[in-house]
């Protein structure tokens, strides 16, 4: 038995973003892995998730300019 | 002998130029940090820019409004989110009119589809989606969802933190960041499967 009343891939789909999140209880978290254990189909796409959210991460981060830095560090108020 | 007047005025003087030297040189310490935020947050590196110039002016002048011990980070980003929103960034925003977004699975799906080889490994599929699709799928993403996605996501937020950044409550940053990935998901989907008819 997975726990599962209905399709359990769909159940496991549904539960992927909390899981990741580590936002399961630990009776939805023991089914999820469950159904991941004997499950293919559904552990391929988990995987991938995790990898694309760091694939995302890593795409999207752009350092900060130098010359911004020197600004930003202008800003702060003069000694006297 | 306690000290006269002018002696205690003049140490509390000195106390607070230290205070507020050591407030602008952590704050100073944290700008890598919240421009990568920033620079998700708009669309161009010169709002970016420009909102970063007058987020730390800001924190600058108001340093006194900061509590010592709490998240200077989140602070600084909550001053950002205030200022890009009274920029009047929020013309666009009628998330809820969007369209029903595909489930979670969508994205590995359509990318199998389109591979070559049968039953591939996550890996290869993932190599079917390039930084530029991800970058731009992301801008794509409404306003009040990207937010969320940026501040966890990318800007390692917990959703309590997100919260108080945003001024919303944490089931509102929940429910946007399931949402905001799946459209994320469902605008990469469309870029990558564009690319992929290029190359065929």
């Amino acid at each position: 038995m997975t726990g599962f009343a209905i399709d359990p891939c769909e159940k496991c789909e549904e539960l992927l973003q909390p899981f990741l999140d580590r936002d399961l209880s630990e009776e939805e978290r023991a089914v999820a892995e469950e159904h991941l254990d004997g499950c293919e189909y559904c552990r391929k796409r988990y995987r991938f998730e995790a990898e694309l959210r760091r694939f995302v991460r890593q795409a999207a981060t752009e350092p900060m300019p130098p010359e911004l830095k020197l600004k930003l560090a202008e800003l702060r108020t003069p000694l006297i | 002998m306690g000290e006269t007047a002018p002696e205690t005025e003049a140490r509390k003087l000195a106390e607070d130029a230290r205070d507020r030297v050591r407030f602008e040189e952590e704050a100073l310490e944290l700008a890598d940090q919240v421009y990568r935020v920033a620079r998700r947050l708009v669309s161009s590196r010169e709002e970016a820019e420009d909102l970063m110039q007058e987020t730390y002016a800001r924190a600058f002048r108001s340093w006194r409004s900061f509590q010592p011990g709490t998240n200077l980070r989140a602070w600084l980003l909550r001053i950002l989110t205030n200022l890009n929103i009274d920029r009047g960034r929020r013309v666009q925003r009628s998330p809820d009119m969007q369209p029903l977004e595909e489930g979670d699975y969508f994205l590995y799906n359509k990318l199998e589809e389109s591979t070559q080889a049968p039953n591939p490994d996550e890996e290869r599929v993932i190599e079917r989606l390039s930084q530029d699709d991800a970058v731009s799928a992301l801008s794509a993403v409404p306003h009040d969802f990207r937010d969320a996605i940026v501040l966890v996501d990318i800007g390692d937020f917990s959703y309590n933190d997100a919260a108080q950044i945003l001024d919303i409550p944490v089931g509102t940053v929940m429910s946007r960041l399931h949402r905001g990935r799946r459209i994320l998901k469902r605008e990469l989907a469309e870029r990558a499967l564009v690319d992929g008819d290029d190359v065929e």
